[in-house]
């Protein structure tokens, strides 16, 4: 298992394209991927999951990724954060 | 037994084809207990499914149509029927309280439709949207009904349906759709201005068509007396496709003009210009004869999107206009949104009187922001054509002086940084607001040109919402008040050697041309497809005859007055 603490400093957050283009990374993967924010902890495949959160700008969140390909997922997860100018 | 229904004839041309409904279906069921969840899980799995197919035919079809930004709304709902928390816990509740599909799909759907609606935020809320869109969509198919869409329609049809929003009218496939007919609407609402854009014939405002019409009727649509037969018989069949003939006959002697100058039997010349709203109406302008654009609504390239457009964005789509029109003068409008045209993203607080309220102008030199991206974009794009600008909404020559104050200030910023500007862009104002008409003559030392906006110059001054059916009598163009207005801006130009033109419904109307042009009115901006027609009209008449006709028109004290004066007069 491998996981990540990010900090978002998109001024919009985690919805809108952010999401929609986390849930599209991941469902990339056969890895059991989550994300967790505020105690409460989301399969990051799932586009209401994700939402339903509602990260802000400055919200300390941590993916984990469980899995044959958990390496490559987390990788591809952080690539997409860094690009896309997301934490 | 042939029905006849009447409404307003919103775009000229008969069209004869079956019946299309774009309405909801009924999606009601009955929540019942099963005793083979197993069934239950395999109905839903094969609806999902089909949905997902059908969902990817609609997304391709939006992208080539209205491009990747917009087919994106698709890519939100696809996502959703493939979301592995939702479909989980549908299959869950099937399983768990041997329930039926539909009643577990609706359950589980409320519940997040639920979350995302009571969520602080626009966007969320949004989402609350798809995912009732997409629950309707697989519920439609666990009920065995369909759910209209534009793209999907493969044959020739007439699209009956309560109102047409703008998306629906944008994914409308032109080599199948001739022609719609809807419950709601008038000559100005959205719709009608999209048939005569789109050249297909449309009858609005029926109030019944959706009601009386079911799937598959044979209809006759009659663009041009606002009629709508339903099944007609054999007979009704054949004088209505005589009528179909001679239209094109018609529209064929018309299109002779196409090259042809807009000049009176007494040799004056005015201009004929198209009213147009993107980029891809440039092509029907020119076909029909444009001698330019005299109003391009740029609120279209704000509408329909998650954020404000780009510079870039905008620059591209004023310069494939000023490059489409190849030279010939284009009258761009800036913002005009508030009033019955929002933009959710702009997140303004709701108006109790929105046509009295926060829109156009009075925004624009509120949120600078947005009103010098669009400024710099359009003096990028001035180069690559014959451009001039107009404000709209302007009451006062205050407001007339701070936009021109940030026009030249991007245009001086612009040209600091070495970007090429043109320097001979004409800058004016939208005439609509009853004191800007009165107080003309001082407007006119200082702007370039007017024009004159019909369509809202005659709800302020009748003080009737042009959107309530209730009041709508009070929508009098011919109105001696209102030509007395019109009178008034035309005179104050021509004295300052400035022209002004008008880009109303009325500019292109048959009764109200010949009293415009006796008024002196120099441009007139109107549908693509009134053009020819309006050519044909003003080639047959007297600017010297005309003179006199308005003269007494505006001694006239009542509409019908003048509408008898111009029918005894231009009587042909």
């Amino acid at each position: 298992m491998v996981e990540r603490t990010f900090t978002v400093i998109a001024d919009t957050g985690i919805h809108a394209r952010p999401a929609t283009l986390l849930v599209q990374a991941a469902s990339k993967f056969d890895s059991e991927i989550s994300l967790e924010y505020k105690e409460k902890k989301v399969n990051l495949k799932s586009i209401m999951g994700v939402m339903s959160l509602g990260i802000g700008k400055g919200a300390e969140i941590k993916i984990t990724a469980e899995g044959s390909d958990e390496e490559s997922a987390i990788q591809a997860i952080e690539e997409l954060m860094k690009n896309e100018g997301l934490a | 037994m042939s029905t006849m229904i009447k409404g307003i004839a919103a775009s000229s041309g008969i069209a004869i084809a079956k019946a299309y409904r774009l309405v909801e279906p009924d999606l009601s069921f009955k929540k019942t207990t099963v005793d083979n969840p197993e069934i239950e899980v395999s109905r839903l799995q094969d609806a999902v499914k089909v949905s997902l197919e059908e969902l990817e035919a609609i997304k391709n079809h939006a992208e080539k149509n209205l491009g990747a930004d917009k087919a994106a709304i698709f890519d939100a709902h696809i996502l959703v029927l493939n979301d592995p928390e939702m479909m989980g816990q549908i299959e869950d509740k099937i399983k768990n309280e041997k329930i039926n599909a539909e009643a577990a799909l609706k359950e589980v759907s409320d519940m997040f439709v639920q979350i995302f609606d009571s969520m602080d935020n626009e966007y969320m809320r949004e989402r609350a949207a798809d995912i009732r869109d997409v629950t309707k969509r697989v519920l439609a198919h666990l009920l065995n009904v369909t759910i209209p869409s534009p793209s999907l329609i493969n044959e020739e049809v007439i699209v009956v349906a309560e109102d047409l929003t703008p998306s629906d009218t944008a994914q409308l496939n032109r080599d199948y759709v001739k022609g719609f007919t809807t419950d709601i609407g008038g000559r100005t609402s959205h719709s009608a201005i999209m048939a005569r854009s789109l050249e297909i014939p449309a009858v609005v405002g029926t109030k019944v068509a959706t009601t009386e019409i079911s799937n598959g009727d044979l209809l006759i649509l009659d663009g041009l007396s606002g009629e709508v037969h339903i099944n007609p018989t054999e007979a009704l069949l054949e004088e209505y496709r005589k009528k179909q003939a001679d239209y094109a006959k018609q529209l064929e002697e018309w299109a002779k003009l196409v090259n042809e100058p807009s000049i009176t039997k007494d040799g004056v010349q005015v201009e004929l210009v198209a009213n147009i709203g993107t980029p891809a109406d440039v092509e029907g302008a020119l076909q029909n004869g444009a001698e330019g654009v005299g109003l391009f609504r740029t609120e279209f390239l704000y509408m329909g999107r998650d954020e404000l457009p780009s510079e870039e964005d905008q620059f591209e789509a004023y310069k494939a206009v000023l490059e489409g029109m190849k030279g010939k003068p284009v009258v761009v409008r800036t913002l005009d949104i508030g009033g019955d045209k929002e933009l959710s993203y702009l997140k303004l607080p709701e108006e109790m009187n929105p046509f009295l309220g926060f829109r156009a102008i009075r925004l624009c030199l509120d949120r600078t922001d947005i009103f010098r991206t669009q400024l710099r974009a359009l003096l990028r794009a001035s180069v690559y054509g014959n451009l001039k600008v107009m404000f709209p909404m302007i009451a006062t020559l205050d407001e007339f002086r701070k936009a021109k104050a940030l026009f030249l200030e991007e245009k001086e910023k612009l040209e600091k940084e070495g970007i090429p500007v043109s320097d001979s862009i004409e800058l004016g104002i939208m005439v609509e607001i009853p004191s800007t008409a009165v107080l003309a003559d001082q407007f006119a030392k200082e702007v370039d040109f007017f024009s004159i906006g019909t369509n809202d110059l005659i709800q302020y001054t009748m003080a009737a919402d042009r959107m309530n059916e209730r009041v709508s009598y009070l929508y009098q163009p011919y109105n001696p008040s209102i030509l007395r207005l019109v009178k008034m801006v035309i005179d104050a130009s021509h004295k300052e050697g400035k022209w002004t033109g008008m880009c109303g419904e009325m500019a292109g109307d048959e009764t109200a041309i010949p009293l415009l042009l006796g008024m002196g009115l120099d441009e007139f901006s109107m549908s693509a497809t009134s053009i020819l027609k309006a050519r044909s009209l003003i080639r047959k008449l007297s600017k010297a005859d005309m003179e006199k006709l308005a003269e007494e028109a505006l001694q006239k004290s009542t509409v019908d007055e003048v509408i008898e004066l111009v029918k005894e007069k231009v009587a042909e």
